[in-house]
């Protein structure tokens, strides 16, 4: 039984936590994630949930109070943003290096500097290449039915990996939105029970966690997180089947919005897919076929999955909401531009990044971006192959 | 129990150790750049070796330093020809 509600997406995400019930979280307040963590604080100190609440000095050691809870055995949770992901980079590759499935919300932020506390995915990116599995949402509903999928995800025999569920800062965690939340018991039942298959609290079996691991055996377990994030993809479609059945909702490793006979198509993730969706409904509307592709699975890239579905476009441009400063654009850009080279697909592509520090995207701009790519289709050339949209110069 | 060559598809996932005081098994005494030698004649039997070894290399049995280092392990840090006060221990090179 589903219920209606009205709240942000900070609330939201602090509701599916309740809902998650986590034995241990460790957080540490930061802007714009610090609603979430307080309010759950709040179901706490109200007995509302059965979690052990560790309040920590740092987001290095809420990760590290988070891996030591979860290598205990218990499902542990921390939520985080922008410079606090950043200071819990030592342990985000300890969190997966160990197999720990420690499910984290990470509310997008720019990082630092100049300082800035508003939207942009310089965050996550950084992170991008730490083992951890990443969804992005459009919004709140995406990002609290992300949550409660990514136990399931984390937890399973065939992954054991840390999940990142990402949410917009601001544009998702501080706007009220109008979404459905699941029933308490829906959520108990789909997570069930975690067992971990060694933990350090296991009396009879004793272990032992992270120790020295040199150059006869560190290879041979990295090797493992690769075979485990290969199993991702598919854990990721079983587990949003099963929850389709709870919730009716429909997800998949990405979304094709008007796709399928399109000609030109950006792709993009998080919040400014909605704003995509706009434009593309407009361009629509004067016969202009235009497509969108909205990645939710990040990490691991579906690259092949996604290659397949942009193979027939004429033109497709990539929007980033943050920069590598690699001089070759932004690291959605740079990932399915290979996906695209490794089908030897005839599609020219580009790259936009935009938004970053929080800068507004507006519907008309995503527009604009159509508007390059029909040139593109239209003279065969592309004249700027990384732009930057939305700067003054 | 994980074996030297074991390939990632035998060994427990992230590194675990999934069986109690197997660090024995382990033998780091290839690390090694030098060896101490100890002189049981200049030996005065005083234990400052056999307490200040960190990996325990130095054995004793029955109150005595056995003249034994545990090659297996012993890492040639050298902290027992440092501390010993004869001059019993002498490091020579592998």
């Amino acid at each position: 039984m589903s219920n209606q509600v009205a709240l942000t997406g900070n609330e939201v995400m602090a509701q599916a936590m309740r809902q998650i019930n986590p034995d241990v979280v460790a957080a540490y307040p930061i802007t714009p994630q610090t609603a979430m963590v307080q309010v759950f604080s709040q179901f706490v100190a109200d007995g509302n949930v059965d979690t052990e609440y560790v309040t920590v000095e740092s987001e290095h050691s809420a990760m590290s109070a988070t891996v030591g809870a979860s290598a205990a055995g218990s499902r542990a949770m921390t939520a985080t943003a922008a410079n606090g992901l950043a200071l819990m980079w030592e342990i985000l590759y300890i969190a997966s290096g160990t197999r720990l499935p420690i499910v984290m919300p990470v509310v997008n932020r720019a990082l630092s500097g100049p300082i800035n506390i508003h939207c942009d995915h310089s965050d996550a990116m950084g992170a991008r290449d730490a083992g951890w599995i990443q969804f992005f949402a459009e919004n709140a509903q995406e990002a609290y039915d992300n949550a409660i999928q990514a136990v399931r995800i984390s937890e399973h025999e065939d992954v054991r990996l840390p999940s990142m569920v990402n949410l917009d800062g601001f544009i998702i965690s501080h706007a009220v939105e109008n979404l459905e939340i699941l029933a308490d018991d829906e959520v108990e039942e789909f997570v069930g029970e975690y067992h971990a298959d060694n933990y350090l609290l296991n009396s009879e079996s004793p272990i032992a966690v992270g120790p020295l691991d040199l150059q006869d055996f560190y290879f041979e377990h990295k090797m493992q997180q690769s075979v485990a994030v290969e199993n991702v993809k598919d854990v990721v479609l079983k587990v949003a089947e099963e929850y389709k059945g709870i919730s009716g909702r429909e997800y998949g490793l990405f979304e094709e919005y008007k796709l399928d006979d399109a000609e030109i198509a950006v792709v993009a993730l998080g919040s400014t897919t909605g704003t995509a969706k706009a434009a593309v409904d407009n361009l629509r509307e004067q016969g202009v076929k235009a497509g969108l592709l909205k990645i939710r699975l990040y990490r691991p890239f579906p690259a092949q999955e996604i290659a397949d579905a942009l193979k027939d476009l004429k033109a497709v441009a990539i929007l980033d909401r943050a920069e590598t400063f690699s001089t070759t654009g932004g690291p959605v850009f740079a990932d399915v531009k290979a996906a695209l080279y490794d089908i030897k697909a005839d599609v020219e592509a580009t790259n936009y990044i935009y938004g970053l520090g929080g800068r507004d995207i507006k519907v008309g701009e995503i527009e604009s971006v159509f508007t390059d790519l029909q040139q593109v289709v239209e003279t065969g050339n592309v004249e700027q192959t990384i732009n930057y949209l939305g700067v003054r110069e | 129990m994980v074996k030297p060559g074991d390939g990632y598809k035998d060994i427990p996932k992230g590194g675990l150790i999934l069986e109690v005081g197997n660090a024995k098994s382990y033998k780091t005494g290839g690390w090694r750049t030098e060896r101490p030698i100890l002189d049981k004649e200049e030996c005065i039997n005083c234990h400052l070796c056999w307490a200040f070894c960190p990996d325990s290399s130095v054995l004793s049995e029955d109150g005595d330093v056995k003249a034994e280092i545990d090659y297996d392990h012993c890492k040639g840090c050298g902290i027992c020809a440092y501390e010993c006060p004869v001059n019993a221990i002498e490091m020579e090179k592998e």
